[in-house]
């Protein structure tokens, strides 16, 4: 099967993104394939490059980008809802005039049309949110 | 069709449990997860609720986030299944879509 997450949720605060990386994993252990991550809403956070949990807990960013590199899964963040919280990429730091960029590499900046490409594309379509 | 509804509220903060037992059509089923694993158990006040809808709808439970929250298998309502998240995945591979009621 092929899985598209959609995650509405922020690191820490809700077990959203921890339930969907659990889901990730135990999907893949069973040979399906994580086709793309969608970071929406608050879910975008979850994205930051700047942060610095305790070293013995789950670092929720870092998970996602080695689940994400070691079995090629697409993982999107919503434009719209990133630079509303303040998450920026190089190209859009420079754009917006911000003096620095904060979203981690691994991540790719992109719109709406990649959640609907996702619902169109995988055999399900799984949200994890509040 | 059959629809897997996943549930991640206890019954006792948010009513999405309600509408989800009052749509959900014969036949399908519902997984708890997250704080959803709260109306699983026996002897509370969504007990009935979720037992009467039980003769239509068939229950899952997450068991990580059960035993997460200090809860075990004697205590659900019987009938009631744990799976774990590979029981997840599979669950959402049986059925033909997947509804979260957030």
């Amino acid at each position: 099967m092929k899985y598209g997450l959609l995650i509405n949720e922020g690191p820490y605060q809700h077990q959203a993104v921890d339930s969907a990386y659990q889901f990730a994993k135990a999907a893949i252990a069973k040979g399906h394939e994580v086709f793309r991550v969608f970071f929406y809403h608050d879910g975008v956070n979850n994205a930051t490059d700047f942060a610095v949990p305790p070293q013995d807990d789950r670092n929720i960013t870092e998970n996602w980008i080695k689940l994400a590199e070691e079995n090629n899964i697409d993982m999107v963040v919503c434009i719209a809802a990133a630079q509303r919280r303040g998450l920026l990429d190089a190209n859009e730091a420079e754009r917006q005039g911000k003096r620095g960029d904060n979203i981690a590499p691994g991540y790719r900046i992109s719109g709406l049309g990649q959640l609907v490409e996702a619902g169109i594309e995988c055999d399900r379509l799984l949200t994890f949110g509040d | 069709m059959a629809m897997l509804h996943t549930v991640n509220k206890s019954p006792f903060e948010r009513n999405t449990l309600d509408s989800c037992i009052s749509m959900a059509k014969s036949g399908s089923s519902i997984l708890l997860i997250e704080d959803g694993i709260f109306g699983a158990l026996k002897g509370t006040s969504a007990t009935d609720k979720v037992s009467s809808a039980m003769s239509n709808v068939t229950f899952y439970v997450l068991g990580p986030d059960l035993n997460a929250r200090g809860m075990t298998e004697e205590q659900l309502i019987d009938g009631i299944k744990v799976v774990d998240y590979e029981g997840f995945v599979d669950l959402t591979a049986e059925h033909e879509n997947v509804q979260a009621w957030l």
